[in-house]
Formats: structure tokens, sequence, C-alpha cells
């Protein structure tokens, strides 16, 4: 802008700082409190580490918080199915018919309702808790610097803090990044920040591994291994943003003020019911409103055979070399592709493809989960590179059609869905590739 | 970003305004209570958060007022509306294009005079805003004191003082918003004089503009928008008011001037 926007600027400052100074009287100190809290949790010896420190915290509170809860569900869930094929059996209901609503939809509804809801009810109102204290624009302040070295926007980890409930939202947050360049960066990476739908995965993966490699799972290792996989998200934005920004999207980082806002002690009671009703309740009744149709057509394509197997059999094996190349197999490579719709899918679509009856199987315990794995051939580098790719691999329909949406463009919604997919394929293949080398599965 | 241009216009289709009985724009920087006030007033559950930006989209609620229905939109916080960024230009957008019958301004106690400089924009696109104080009790606690008749005389709009997190003073709120659609109330906004050059500058095109604005948007502010070389304005006020030739003889003025005056 020109030189008369800055004169029309400072014109209107002027102005606001006599009116100011006429009617505001302050008794003592300017800095105050808040001052001092800022001096601590943006400093530069303890920033990062209080940050890191939250994030494992909360984690570690989710994941411990949530076991309980998430039992109690799946029994009273998947009880209550047996009492409907009881209902199906007396009505004389046909045995396809059976399968599809109660096995396929009803299954896939109770799974992704026990699996997530729990989590969710525990990590958002701790989110919000940060987000209403005032704790996230500090976060943004400490990461600024290196979103700056990336050629980004500091405000971009603001948007991807709304990307930890739904990438969705996050590309939407990032309206309020200015310059077009570091937007579209915002939009583009904005999917390596897990969502609320990929942490369940994230999660019982992490305990898989855990269990595999070193015998033994618990929260505390959990939590460390969910935290270090979003650490790891952040790096991968950071070196894509980098990436886009000498490449694609070049261009010199914009300045930006940042306000700190001050800390405010959050109404408990409105921050219970707001993340509940307003987050919570909204991305489940996403999730089962894309899982329970889904969960009927994934049980079609599992029972309806064609020759010898069903037809996720014949995909499953057509991907299997792919697959395999990453460190995954074929059916791991079919779940992520039929669970675009929504990123809960991709665990349940998994396991009903490895059962041979066809059935999302009664997750009542981990030991369950882990050994129909590992009678698949899974190893701790399956579990690991299943991590990698859900982290890194291409945003859920959703996503992808709020790209489309906000930037009006085919071309930039194409690229939002490759970038991501491709550095999952070099990450999970190299990392397979290397573990293979040196022998270590 | 044209996207979001349209979003301003088809939230605005939707306001069903042959329904309610005045539309009210709530303007404010981030971290003001903007949203605690909208939530405050229409009992609307929406989400608030302290963050800068958080509206991203334009919500609306009703409320009813001494029998009379009142649809409030709540605008993107924003520090500016120079229409620097997709938030800041659909806030002016619809305090401009989107007529609404008052605009309330939210703005924090205890860092009045940063806020203010949006207050002080809104002011140049319309004289019926309300200055709304909020977070008095935090200023309070941290020993500011606002007078609010003095400020009020010096905008020339009135000002309400309010703590919208304990419910204290939205009923004045209310009481003003009535007041100012309903009984006519006159403003008189003291606008912010610019230096000689753009003065001169803005008393020469503002005439020329006003037949084609026909006073449906303020000659002034759409002269000063010329002046600081705000292209999108044009095209905006084409497209909602489809005046025609607008483009035409005042822009090509507006920056020979600008080129007079800063040689």
């Amino acid at each position: 802008m020109g030189p008369v926007r800055d004169l029309i600027v400072a014109a209107i400052y002027d102005q606001a700082r006599q009116i100011a100074d006429q009617v505001v009287r302050r008794r003592g100190a300017e800095h105050d409190i808040d001052w001092k809290i800022d001096g601590i949790v943006t400093s530069k010896v303890f920033g990062y580490p209080l940050m890191l420190g939250l994030l494992g915290f909360i984690f570690w509170l989710t994941i411990s918080g949530a076991n309980y809860p998430s039992q109690l569900l799946s029994n009273l869930l998947f009880g209550f199915q047996d009492r409907l094929t009881a209902v199906c059996q007396w009505l004389n209901v046909p045995a396809w018919l059976h399968g599809v609503l109660v096995l396929g939809l009803y299954r896939g509804l109770a799974w992704v309702v026990s699996v997530m809801l729990p989590p969710m009810a525990i990590f958002f109102p701790l989110f919000t808790f940060l987000e209403d204290l005032g704790y996230l624009p500090r976060v943004a302040f400490n990461l600024d610097r290196l979103f700056k070295r990336a050629g980004a926007h500091g405000k971009q980890v603001l948007t991807m803090c709304m990307g930890f409930g739904c990438n969705a939202a996050g590309v939407t947050a990032c309206r309020i990044i200015e310059s077009p360049r570091e937007r579209l960066i915002a939009v583009l990476t904005n999917n390596f920040v897990p969502c609320n739908g990929r942490f369940p995965l994230l999660i019982t993966m992490s305990m898989v591994m855990l269990g595999a490699w070193a015998g033994h799972a618990n929260s505390i290792s959990a939590a460390l291994c969910v935290a270090g996989a979003v650490v790891l998200g952040v790096l991968v934005t950071l070196f894509v943003s980098w990436f886009l920004s000498q490449t694609l999207l070049k261009g010199v980082p914009s300045t930006f003020t940042l306000e700190l806002p001050a800390y405010r002690w959050p109404k408990i009671g409105t921050l219970l019911i707001r993340s509940v009703l307003d987050r919570t309740l909204f991305v489940l009744f996403r999730a089962v409103v894309v899982a329970a149709p889904a969960g009927a057509l994934i049980w079609i394509l599992a029972n309806v055979h064609i020759g010898e197997s069903s037809i996720i059999g014949h995909l499953g094996g057509r991907l299997q070399g792919f697959g395999h190349l990453l460190g995954l197999d074929g059916y791991i490579i079919l779940a992520f592709l039929l669970g675009l719709p929504a990123n809960e899918l991709v665990i349940p679509i998994l396991i009903m493809s490895y059962l041979s009856e066809g059935v999302m199987l009664e997750l009542d315990s981990l030991e369950a989960l882990r050994s129909l794995l590992v009678a698949n051939g899974w190893t701790w580098l399956t579990a690991l590179n299943m991590i990698l790719f859900s982290l890194l691999h291409f945003p859920c329909g959703t996503t992808l059609l709020t790209i489309r949406k906000e930037t009006q463009s085919t071309k930039w919604t194409l690229l939002a869905a490759l970038l991501p997919t491709g550095v999952a394929i070099v990450v999970c293949f190299l990392v397979a590739q290397v573990v293979r080398l040196f022998g270590l599965v | 970003m044209k996207g979001l241009a349209v979003d301003a216009r088809g939230v605005f289709a939707k306001l069903n305004p042959a329904h309610s009985d005045g539309v009210i724009a709530l303007a404010g920087n981030p971290n003001t209570g903007k949203s605690t006030v909208f939530n405050g007033l229409t009992g609307l559950n929406q989400h608030t958060g302290n963050w800068p930006g958080k509206t991203v989209v334009l919500a609306k609620g009703n409320y009813r007022y001494k029998s009379k229905l009142i649809t409030l939109v709540d605008l993107p916080g924003t520090y500016s509306l120079l229409a620097n960024s997709a938030d800041e230009q659909v806030a002016r957008d619809f305090i401009c294009f989107g007529k609404p019958d008052a605009t309330v301004v939210v703005v924090d106690a205890t860092c009045l005079e940063r806020n203010l400089n949006l207050a002080l924009q809104v002011m140049e696109m319309t004289p019926k805003v309300i200055l709304c104080v909020n977070l008095i009790d935090e200023a309070k606690r941290k020993k500011i004191e606002i007078d609010c008749p003095k400020l009020a005389e010096l905008l020339g709009v009135p000002v309400v003082p309010t703590a919208a997190r304990e419910k204290v003073g939205l009923d004045k709120l209310k009481e003003a918003i009535h007041q100012m659609v309903f009984a006519h109330q006159q403003t008189r906004p003291r606008p912010v004089r610019y230096n000689q050059e753009i003065e001169a500058a803005v008393a020469k095109i503002q005439p020329e503009l006003e037949p084609y604005l026909r006073g449906k948007i303020d000659a002034r502010w759409v002269a000063l928008r010329l002046l600081d070389g705000d292209t999108t304005i044009i095209t905006e006020i084409k497209k909602y008011l489809r005046v025609e030739n607008v483009e035409k003889a005042p822009r090509e003025q507006g920056e020979l001037k600008v080129v007079k005056c800063y040689k």
C-alpha cells in the first residue's frame, strides 16, 4: 500500500490516542501479573518444555482417562447388538439384511461411538480450557520464529491448533492469515496435525507397537508416543511449508502483530457445556453420519464373494505389493482409501477385512486386537508405519471439500491431497526399507 | 477470496429482514469479548474463544426487546477495516453494503486506545454507531478508569459500558440500540481529520462521487478508499449497488491526485 494509506492510518491512530488520553485514567503499575506470567510462558528457556509438557500431559489424561469409559460403552453398545440380533431372528429378518443393518451399520456406529466419544469428551474440554485461558496465542508466539524461518506465517500455529479438533475447521481458520501465499501454505499443511478422527488410531497403534516392541504398554509411554507423533507432524509441517515457500509459493513471510490477550480464568460450567455440545457432539455426530452408511457398505464389500474371496479380499490382494513396499499391507492401504470419508473408519475397515467372517470384531480388549493383527503378519514396523501413514496421508473428504471451498480452486485442492500422500509414501517407504535393511524386524 | 464476500452476502440474504424489525452488526477487535456480548444478547450457544480471529464466519442471532425483534450479526473480529485480510473485507462489506440499522463496536476497556482505531473507521462508514466498552470489570481490576460520558461526547456516538461475562450493562446496550433504531436518535460522529493534502483531494473527489453513489454509501469514505489505493472497493460497490460508471471518472482522478499530492 502506498504512502497515502500510511498517512490515513497514522491520522486514525493519532485521533484514537488523543481521545484515549482524555478519557482513560490509570492508577497503579502498567505491567501486571500477566506480564510476569508471559515472561515465563514465552521465555526461551521454559517456553518449549512447558509446551511439550502440557501436550504430553493432555494426552496422558486423555488416554488414561478414556480407557475405562471406552470399555463400558463398548460393552453396553455391543451388548445391545445381541439384543438386536435376537429381535431380527424373532422377526425372521433375512440373513443378508441382518448383516447389513446390524453387523454392518450398527457395529460401525457402535465402534465409532465407543472409541471416539470418551477421548473427545476428555480432550476437548482440556483443549478449550487452554484456549479460553489465553494460552494458545502464546504457543503461536513461541513457534513464530520457526515458522518465519520456514517462510510461513506465525498465525499458522493457531490454525494448526484448530486442526487438532478437526482439519476442516483448521482450514477454515486459515482465513485469519492475511497474505494469500501464507494462507495457502497453512491450508495445504494443516492436515499434518492429527485431527480428532485420527487420535484413536494413533493411540491404539501406539499401544500395539509398544506392546510388540517392549512387551508391555502403559498410558504414559503411549502418551509420549502420541505426543511424539504430534511433534513429528509439526516438524513435517515446517519442512513442507519451507519447501512450498521455496518452490510453488515463493515469497517472504509477512510481519504481523500478534496480540497476547489477557489471561482470563475460564468459566468452567460454560466451558464444559460448550466443549461437549459444540465440539464433542458435533464431531461425533459428523462421524456417526458417515460411519453408519460406510459400515453397511463395507459389510457388503466384505461379504459379497467373487470367486474365492470377497471384494475387499480382491482389492486388498491387488494392493499387497505396494503396501509391502511401505511396510504396510494391501488391506491397510485399502482401509485408508475406503476411509476417505472419515479417518475414524480406517481401523474398523481394516479389522473387518482381516476377519474371515467379514464382521467388525468386538474389540473388548486391546489384546484381542493385537493377536488379530499379529496373526495377519503385523510387526512393530507395521504399527509404526500405520502411525506415520495416518499422520501424513491425504486429508479426509470433508477437509478436501472445505479446501475446495476456501481456495476456490480444484488445482490447489488436488495438491492438498497429493502432497501429503506423497510425503506419507516417501516416509513410510524409507522407514520400511531402512528397518528391513538392518534386519530389525 | 471471492468466496468470502459471497458468504457475507449469503448470510445477509438469509437474515430474512422482512421478519425482523432491525439488523444490528457487531464489530470489534479480537479478544474484546465480542462473542460474549453476542451470546449475552441473543442467548445463542455459540463458541466464544480467547484467541485472535476466532469468529471466522458470520454468526447471527435474534433477541426481542420492547416487542421488537432484533437480528444481531456477529462480524469477524478484526483490528481494522482496511480490507487487509479476508476477515476484514467481510466485516467491511457487511457494514458498508449489508446496511445494518446500527453497528455496535465492542472495545476492550483495558486497551481502549488500540481498540478505538476500529471504532473510528466504522464511524467513517456509517453514523449509526454505538460504542460498547466491554470488560469494564477487568479494567477496574487493573485500576483503569474510563470516562464514558466524555468518550461519548468526544466521539459523538452513544457509549455503553458493559461487562458481558457478568451480564452487566447488556440491558443498557439493548436500550441504546432500541433508541437508535426505533427512536431515530441522531448521532454526530466526529470524523477523523486528515492532513491538508488528503483533505483537499477528498474535497475534490467527494462531490464527483456523490451522484454515482446517490447517498447509498458515504462518499467521503469511498473517496478516502480510492485515495489509499483500495481497488477492491470499486468491484464491491459495483457488485452490491449495481451502480454503473462508478469505475470511470473518480478513480482515475483519484490516482492522479494521489500522484500530485506526494510528488
